[in-house]
């Protein structure tokens, strides 16, 4: 993770080449065009590009209207502003409208890191989660991020997407394909499986399985980049091959990845379940190392959850 | 203003400045423009019109500050750790992990910070509060706020400007960092202010320009703004982004920008040479 290229870049790229096939595609900034790294989609498509200032919840409403005359924006900010600033302009001109805006949160969780706790969104996932029918998805790498993207602008309708501005990461093969609402396994296993979602815990989660496998501990890893409409046929699957999950998030446990797989299990097919990801707290400053071992989003502590629901299962 | 006071006032901002440069330099990267841009402001309030008392931060009828942008915390530390607010040692731990410091002002965790903000926009609402708080009170005081220029793209802060003159809060009184830049660019590029001080006559508040790097221009406004008996008082302030640093100044890049501790050491012996 880091030598990568930034997933910025993959976005800007993406959503020129879109562009170029696509005219309805516009692009939409809060005055965040440098952090979000669209200034070439502005000199590439100067009449497709409109940016805001720093009033976010102006630019869901515009979006909204623009959705409602045939275009498909995709605006930008940090997580938190884009999500709980844009609330109810986002859930109400474009969501309940039935509109077709893509909404797209930056900088999500601890990558947030020295913009500190105003700027750490632990809740983002969460809140868009809560909106009817809205797609809500976070990818891994910059070959799913791409592939998501295009589906997403394909997809009809509102989607609300978390990404990592800076630094990227390859775990798929250029060729890959993926779908919207399918999980992917990155890893069969037998003993407990690993969900998780985003650039963060992705990583994370595939390297708590090298951990285990090294103490026969056999772990699947799904990467959950959709987590609503969640993959249902996946976890159940899932829960009858292994029966013990650990869920690995860069968001709060409350009404993300972890309630969305608890929700399943519990629904569909009981099973053991522990959730990585941040427990009911607000965020705060650091860099990237210190705040994955201040909220526990380590390779480590997924592990220790995972042999501790193993002991669990034993018993 | 007496030639002393000016001087006393000019040879603070520059211990200020340094402080501030000295701080995000230390760490390596941090919103030096917007921070600099406030220091003469910082510096009248907190040494020459605030009532307050650092060995009792939380003195019931003390002047409160809110610094909306909280972006330009640094430039606030500085001032706090000047006052003895907290150690000066501190400001060498600005974002480190476990901090007290964090990049934006945060009243949780930094004494004598009176407002917590950073998600721009929310200030001057929160100033209204403190105001309106105060007055059914009976408190005799004044709520300072400052605000960005970017910042006032957003709605809130216009909620806030009709709000604040409806309820006529003379004891507030607020700022406009109008250094022309936000962070995608000019202001006027990426959301046009248009005739800022016709907006705020507009929202029927007594409105102010200044030099926002000029002690006597800025004393007279704060002197004016005292005296206003049933309006709020917005004194805009025409200031340079980065004012100060060499580096920085007037340069578009200078909202979040990394540079080296060698570049701050520079910055601050220019800025002692300035000043002989
Ligand atoms: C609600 C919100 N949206 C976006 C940001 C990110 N941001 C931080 S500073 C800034 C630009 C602010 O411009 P201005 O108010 O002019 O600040 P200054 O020039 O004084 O530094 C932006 C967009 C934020 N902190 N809060
Ligand atoms: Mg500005």
């Amino acid at each position: 993770m880091g030598k990568e290229k930034d997933m910025r870049a993959t976005y800007n790229d993406t959503l020129i080449d879109l562009a170029a096939s696509d005219e309805r595609i516009v692009l939409m900034e809060a005055d965040l065009m440098n952090a979000s790294g669209t200034v070439t989609f502005k000199s590439t498509y100067p009449e497709r590009f409109f940016d805001m200032g720093v009033a976010e919840a102006n630019m869901a409403g515009v979006a909204a209207g623009l959705s409602s005359v045939g275009k498909i924006p995709f605006a930008a900010s940090f997580a938190p502003f884009a999500s709980r600033k844009t609330y109810d302009q986002f859930f109400i001109s474009a969501n309940y409208a039935h509109l077709n805006v893509k909404m797209v949160g930056t900088d999500p969780g601890i990558t947030a890191q020295v913009n500190g706790g105003t700027h750490m969104s632990f809740e983002d996932g969460g809140l868009m989660r809560n909106i009817p029918g809205l797609v809500v998805f976070e990818p891994c790498d910059n070959v799913s991020l791409e592939k998501l993207i295009r589906k997403a602008a394909e997809y009809e309708g509102c989607t609300y997407m978390r990404l990592h501005r800076k630094g990227g990461n390859i775990i798929y093969k250029e060729d890959d394909e993926f779908e919207l609402g399918k999980g992917v396994v990155l890893r069969d296993g037998s003993d407990v499986t690993l969900v998780a979602t985003g650039l963060v815990m992705v990583a994370e989660a595939l390297e708590a399985a090298d951990e285990l496998k090294k103490e026969g501990i056999s772990a699947a890893v799904i990467d959950m980049h959709t987590v609503k409409p969640i993959d249902r046929e996946l976890i159940v699957k899932y829960a009858q091959k292994t029966g013990a999950f650990v869920t690995c998030e860069n968001h709060q446990v409350v009404n993300f990845l972890g309630s969305a797989v608890a929700e399943v299990l519990v629904e569909e097919h009981p099973a053991l379940l522990k959730r990585v990801g941040v427990q009911d707290e607000f965020g705060e400053v650091g860099k990237l190392d210190y705040l994955k071992k201040r909220y526990g989003l380590t390779a480590a502590n997924i592990a220790d959850n995972a042999r501790a629901i193993l002991t669990q299962k034993k018993q | 203003m007496d030639e002393n006071t000016l001087q006393e006032l000019k040879d603070t901002a520059r211990r200020i400045r340094a402080l501030t440069i000295d701080q995000i330099g230390y760490f390596g990267v941090g919103h030096i423009g917007g921070a600099l841009s406030i220091v003469e402001a910082l510096t009248i309030l907190y040494y020459r019109h605030m009532n307050i008392d650092p060995q009792n931060p939380a003195k019931r009828d003390r002047d409160q500050f809110i610094l909306s942008k909280g972006h330009a915390g640094p430039a606030l530390y500085s001032v706090l750790a000047d006052k003895g607010y907290f150690p000066q040692e501190w400001l060498h731990t600005l974002n480190v992990g476990g901090t007290r410091l964090p990049s934006h002002a945060d009243m949780v965790r930094t004494p004598g910070i009176d407002m917590t903000a950073g998600s721009l926009g929310q200030g001057l609402s929160a100033g209204i509060g403190k105001a309106l708080g105060h007055r059914i009170d009976g408190i005799d005081s004044k709520i300072y706020v400052i605000i960005g220029d970017g910042e006032s793209n957003e709605g809130q802060v216009w909620e806030a400007a009709m709000s604040a003159s409806h309820y006529k809060l003379n004891n507030l009184i607020a700022f406009t960092d109008y250094n022309k830049m936000q962070i995608d660019g000019y202001t006027q590029d990426i959301m046009d202010l248009d005739d800022l001080n016709a907006k705020w006559v507009g929202f029927g508040w007594n409105v102010l320009r200044v030099d926002g790097h000029s002690f006597p221009a800025l004393n007279r406004a704060i002197c004016k703004a005292k005296e206003e008996k049933c309006r709020p008082t917005m004194i805009i302030m025409d200031t340079i982004k980065g004012k100060g640093a060499y580096f920085a100044e007037g340069n578009l890049g200078n909202h979040n920008m990394p540079f080296d501790y060698d570049t701050a050491k520079e910055a601050i012996a220019r800025l002692e040479k300035g000043a002989e």
